[in-house]
């Protein structure tokens, strides 16, 4: 299949510049995102998936935030040089974003059906009367019962899983390119999870709609993503096609990620593998490999410079010494 | 005498729903509604459903620290709703319990040592002396160390503080300890390090667990049994290793097909319920999960099952099967 890119991040750089000190939150990152497939983000709390995402929609807060250095190529042209104009209009329109809480998304003093015609009103340019139509036909496309109804509702009338499905016909209203999905599914429960997840494949068949997918559930990846990326401490530490990863995680963090989630064939009360340790703090990053504190098989050159990364197999990419010293 | 340490018998919780000052009879929210189940001394319990099913509450009903609207917990086979001000005090050393959020749970202004403390004075155990001997134990018990006593909580990640809570629930060698989510909160890499000090401790003070968690996988992995709760109510209970394998109630069949598998080449037939959970405060008439149904049946909308066993350890409540 011919890869088009539509989202290329190169060497980004978003830090915080706090009264303690600079949190190198994302630091050197680089990725594509072609058409029509899902990459996956995962890694630990603080790892910077978050801050990759609100970088790439110009949102982070500033200060004490600022994107010092990289390139984020959508469709041809460097986001990080367009103006907030600009942004606003690509934004919710050619890349749009679903977060973790609908609730601190949605508008509480406005009627979900407003809020999703607003999209339309915004960048599609149609009156009031065609914005609202199109809003109900959207709530029925996500599966909302009796959407013309449901049209009228304030957010805190509806379910988590309602919402979150708001939240989708929102993001999708204006057909986006690009669909950034930060944890869609983490508040919700399981079989609400389940609807969700069918519901983001569906349209994404429909639609072709690229989706950068973060999320710390390792079931989740499986199950969505076509490739993923493995952020540790502000750094991608390994990049691949999703079967690759897990069936062969080259990272040391990565193996200890995929090893420590109990997986239902596994004899009860065994002992879990472990990544021991914990995770660094982001003001004094561990020189070397970031990782190299926690790592069962650190050696000198592991604590004095960084690693980079580096093409293994076919689409495997890994930043770890030991990795190069195999090959 | 049963055998069990703890024997939970028809346990009802309805919260009054609150409407404005003056009006009354607002109806109420039955959190649980009728739940019983036992736990054997040195066993884990395992407790799943979906959110606001009553997990919690239950949790919490069997430690008293919330009045049941009815029905009665046995511990050590006595009824503890019976138990004076002062005998239930006297109860509480046995009876522990870890809450999912390690950030909110552990007092700010404290320090370690002082949270470890704490049960031990309120209880009037030992002198400063040995407390603080206990108190290293503790350290030492769950993996940090005795420099760690004089810090405070905001100092520690979110593991660390996790230990810390757990710390604090075995300073007074309690024989039962509720886990409510406990590792809910934590990063995946930082679940596994808690999961197994749980499991060393238990194997190591003999303790027996009720067990919360949202996460079935991990509740799968340390409970001996576990118990579906839909609702307010059980809605089948067994040995955690077959019902996983082979669960009878067409909610936990749905349950456990809606968890994702960690492996990519392996893709699962999988039951997607339509719609939300009702509301607890106005449950479906006949069994509670009617509505959601794929299995549904005429009686099921008229009668509410009531839990039985199927087989020796097997209890289910569904129509399907009575
Ligand atoms: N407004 C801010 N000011 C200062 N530091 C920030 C700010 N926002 C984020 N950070 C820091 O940037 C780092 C990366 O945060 P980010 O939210 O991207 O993590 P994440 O990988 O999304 O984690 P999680 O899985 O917990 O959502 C963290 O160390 C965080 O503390
Ligand atoms: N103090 C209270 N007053 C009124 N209603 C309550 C109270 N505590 C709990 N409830 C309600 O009782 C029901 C059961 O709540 P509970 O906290 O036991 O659920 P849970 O299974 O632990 O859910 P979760 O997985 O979200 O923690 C919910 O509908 C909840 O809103
Ligand atoms: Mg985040
Ligand atoms: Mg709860």
């Amino acid at each position: 299949m011919e890869q088009q890119p539509l989202l290329k991040v190169t060497n980004l750089k978003t830090h915080f510049f706090t009264d303690d000190g600079v949190v190198p939150a994302v630091d050197g990152v680089s990725f594509t995102v072609n058409v029509g497939e899902t990459l996956a983000i995962v890694g630990e709390s603080g790892s910077g998936k978050s801050v990759t995402s609100t970088s790439i929609l110009r949102l982070v807060p500033s200060p004490p935030g600022r994107i010092i250095d990289g390139s984020i190529i959508f469709e041809d042209t460097d986001l990080l040089g367009k103006t907030e104009d600009e942004m606003q209009r690509i934004r919710g329109d050619r890349i749009s974003m679903i977060f973790q809480e609908p609730m601190t998304s949605l508008n509480p003093v406005h009627r979900v059906g407003e809020q999703i015609a607003e999209a339309y009103r915004l960048h599609r340019g149609m009156d009031k009367h065609e914005a609202m139509q199109r809003a109900v036909r959207m709530l029925e496309r996500v599966g909302i019962p009796s959407p013309e109804k449901r049209a009228g509702d304030f957010p805190h009338q509806l379910s988590g899983g309602m919402r979150q499905r708001v939240m989708i016909a929102i993001a999708l209203s204006c057909r986006p390119a690009l669909l950034i999905a930060d944890e869609p599914t983490t508040a919700l429960d399981v079989t609400i999870q389940a609807q969700i997840l069918d519901l983001m494949r569906k349209l994404q068949e429909e639609s072709r709609t690229s989706i950068l997918l973060i999320t710390h559930d390792l079931g989740v990846v499986a199950e969505m993503a076509d490739r993923v990326i493995v952020m540790y401490a502000g750094k991608v530490v390994e990049e691949g096609d999703v079967a690759a990863i897990f069936k062969n995680p080259l990272h040391p963090y990565t193996r200890g990620l995929l090893g420590s989630i109990p997986r239902l064939d596994w004899r009860r009360r065994t002992i879990l593998p472990s990544i021991e340790g914990v995770v660094p703090n982001p003001l004094e990053f561990p020189t070397g490999c970031r990782f190299n504190p926690r790592c069962p098989d650190a050696g000198a050159k592991c604590r004095e410079s960084e690693p980079a990364l580096k093409e293994m197999t076919g689409s495997q990419k890994v930043a770890c010494w030991l990795m190069e010293r195999g090959c | 005498m049963s055998g069990a340490l703890l024997e939970v018998k028809d346990v009802k919780k309805h919260f009054p729903i609150k409407r404005g000052l003056m009006s009354k009879n607002a109806g109420c929210i039955k959190a649980v509604d009728g739940v019983s189940f036992s736990v054997h001394k040195g066993e884990t319990l395992g407790l799943v459903g979906e959110s606001g099913c009553g997990k919690s509450t239950t949790g919490r009903l069997v430690l008293r620290l919330l009045e049941p609207t009815s029905g009665e917990v046995l511990f050590e086979d006595k009824n503890i709703y019976r138990l004076s001000f002062n005998q239930m005090r006297q109860l509480r050393r046995d009876m522990q319990i870890i809450f999912q959020d390690p950030y909110a749970s552990l007092n700010p202004r404290l320090t370690v040592e002082d949270i470890i403390i704490e049960p031990l004075v309120i209880h009037g155990i030992g002198d400063s002396h040995s407390r603080r001997q206990r108190v290293k134990e503790m350290l030492d018990l769950v993996g940090l160390s005795s420099y760690h006593g004089s810090r405070y909580p905001h100092e520690f990640s979110g593991g660390q503080r996790q230990r810390i809570g757990i710390a604090r629930a075995l300073a007074l060698n309690p024989k039962l300890i509720v886990c409510d989510e406990p590792v809910s909160a934590l990063d995946v890499s930082i679940q596994s390090q808690v999961l197994n000090l749980l499991m060393q401790l238990q194997d190591m003070l003999k303790l027996t667990y009720i067990f919360i968690a949202h996460g079935l996988n991990v509740v799968k992995h340390v409970s001996d049994r576990v118990g579906v709760m839909y609702l307010g109510k059980i809605v089948e209970i067994a040995d955690s290793e077959e019902l996983y394998r082979n669960a009878m109630h067409p909610y936990s069949q749905a349950l456990l097909s809606a968890v994702p598998v960690p492996d990519p080449e392996i893709k699962r037939e999988r039951i997607i319920l339509t719609g939300d959970v009702p509301s607890p405060a106005n449950p479906p008439t006949g069994c509670r999960f009617h509505t959601r149904c794929p299995q549904c049946m005429d009686i099921c909308r008229l009668e509410e099952p009531a839990l039985r066993p199927v087989s020796d350890k097997y209890m289910v409540a569904c129509h399907k099967y009575q």
